[in-house]
């Protein structure tokens, strides 16, 4: 199993570690509650030193985006931040991602931990299929850690550590900087539906950036955060998770994905069976559920609506601020938009589920 | 951790409190530790038989799903109709306010393959 360069860390904060996408990383230090309430409340500090990142430059690096990603690329400025996601010729998807501008010619592609080396074999072949020559690849996974700081303290206490203004970096804008001396990307992003920011840092930099950030911000409430609060945080909003609401059998138009999507952009990989499946009309939907009764949804149960199996749930939990259980589903076209009645099927129980609007919190 | 000597123990952390042929049973404080924030419990009904390394019940944490098995045969006689709505209790009182249920036993010789509390700590250690 893989470590990132924080896992003594974890250990000595008494963290307990799982297994996640080949890495042995945190889930939970004092508790998944209390942590998920700490980054809704105050700040909470994550490890994902496991992501990805790769480079994608060269005079025909724009070209070369616009035609491996669904989102438009064109409409971004120097500095900013794009969700978007790869897909292969099918409509399914093979990721999902964030890309950097840091010019007209020089990317960074932010993704899954779990799909480096499947998504750096996916770009390659590309320009074999295309005239994209003049262009640079590069994985770039092993020089970077990432941590991000989330909550609504996130801005004061980044300030403390940094001569960058934060207030001025907007929402899926990034700055080059020093954090705490390091040198550092600073990106106001996340994963938590929060305010906040990740930073990548050079892996030799990553404890000193750790402990700076927790000793700012100790004081006011901020708490090292797992994977388990992770999940939690963002299916409250309802963001997607590869493997879950994101996979190749999945078109991302179905995933409530289709706001990344940009069909009229010009050809990109997978474009014409999206176009093809919008106009056939879309056989399912993902919705959001909340049980009316107690119990959890989880991953694959089924969902049902006069007995029937009509879906099943992609992502479920306890919501920690609802206090209620959750899911993300995937079901048919016609009764994701009816008002028949649902239900979660858990265990031997057919447990009464309503459809709510997204996000959940 | 606290495994209080007057209970007995078995290798699926629950725990067994014997007061003649009555005995309450819940899980241990090793098993609320390794589950995490308690979220979802779901008990049998007074009168339902229990029947020794068969489940009876499943607790869920936010990150996962455990059955719980029955430590000995009998029948259930009271239920802590508290846990479902507060099952937080698990985590912070697993020997007292959480209890589960009562049972009468069938056969209290069945008590006498269960852990004592220091045999208990020793099996988790080694685990």
């Amino acid at each position: 199993m893989k470590k990132t360069v924080l896992n003594q860390l974890h250990h000595q904060a008494g963290a307990r570690m799982v297994e996640f996408g080949g890495w042995e990383m945190p889930v939970q230090y004092a508790g998944v509650i209390a942590e998920h309430m700490a980054v809704r409340e105050t700040a909470g500090l994550f490890d994902v030193s496991h992501m990805g990142e790769i480079e994608v430059s060269g005079p025909q690096a724009f070209d070369f985006l616009q035609y491996a990603t669904t989102n438009d690329v064109a409409g971004l400025v120097d500095g900013q931040v794009q969700y978007t996601a790869l897909c292969y010729p099918n409509g399914g998807v093979v990721d999902d991602l964030t890309l950097y501008r840091f010019a007209a010619d020089n990317y960074l592609l932010c993704v899954n931990a779990a799909n480096i080396d499947k998504d750096f074999a996916w770009l390659q072949s590309l320009p074999a299929d295309s005239d994209f020559s003049a262009l640079t690849l590069i994985n770039r996974s092993a020089e970077y850690a990432q941590i991000a700081l989330q909550g609504p303290l996130s801005e004061s206490i980044l300030a403390e550590l940094t001569d960058t203004d934060p207030g001025a970096i907007k929402y899926y804008h990034f700055a080059e900087g020093e954090v705490a001396g390091i040198p550092t990307i600073i990106s106001r992003t996340g994963y938590t539906g929060e305010d906040g920011f990740e930073f990548y840092c050079p892996v030799a930099e990553a404890v000193n950036l750790w402990q700076a950030l927790m000793d700012a911000g100790t004081p006011s409430g901020l708490v090292p955060t797992g994977l388990g609060a992770r999940d939690t945080l963002r299916l409250e909003k309802a963001y997607a998770l590869y493997g879950h609401e994101i996979t190749a059998e999945i078109l991302p138009l179905e995933a409530r994905l289709a706001w990344i999507v940009k069909l009229n952009k010009g050809d990109f990989v997978g474009r014409r069976a999206l176009l093809e499946a919008k106009k056939a009309g879309l056989k399912r939907k993902m919705i959001g559920l909340k049980l009316t009764e107690s119990g959890v949804p989880r991953e694959s149960y089924p969902v049902l609506c006069d007995g029937c199996e009509v879906g099943y749930v992609s992502s479920g939990t306890m919501s920690p601020c609802l206090r209620q259980g959750i899911a993300l589903a995937l079901v048919e076209a016609e009764i994701a938009d009816g008002t028949q009645p649902l239900q979660i099927g858990i265990r031997k129980r057919h447990v009464a589920a309503e459809r709510v609007k997204l996000p959940f919190v | 951790m606290d495994f209080p000597e007057e209970l007995k123990y078995t290798e699926e952390h629950e725990w067994v409190l014997v007061e003649g042929e009555i005995a309450a049973i819940g899980i241990t404080e090793f098993a609320q530790d390794q589950l995490g924030d308690v979220v979802f419990v779901e008990l049998p009904e007074v009168g339902d038989k229990l029947v020794a390394g068969k489940t009876f019940g499943v607790v869920e944490s936010v990150k996962a799903v455990s059955d719980i098995y029955s430590p000995v045969n009998g029948e259930v006689i009271e239920i802590n109709d508290e846990l479902p709505d507060e099952p937080e209790v698990l985590n912070t009182s697993p020997y007292e306010d959480g209890w589960m249920l009562k049972l009468r036993l069938s056969n209290p010789d069945e008590l006498d393959a269960l852990m004592d509390a220091a045999a208990y700590q020793e099996f988790i250690e080694q685990d």
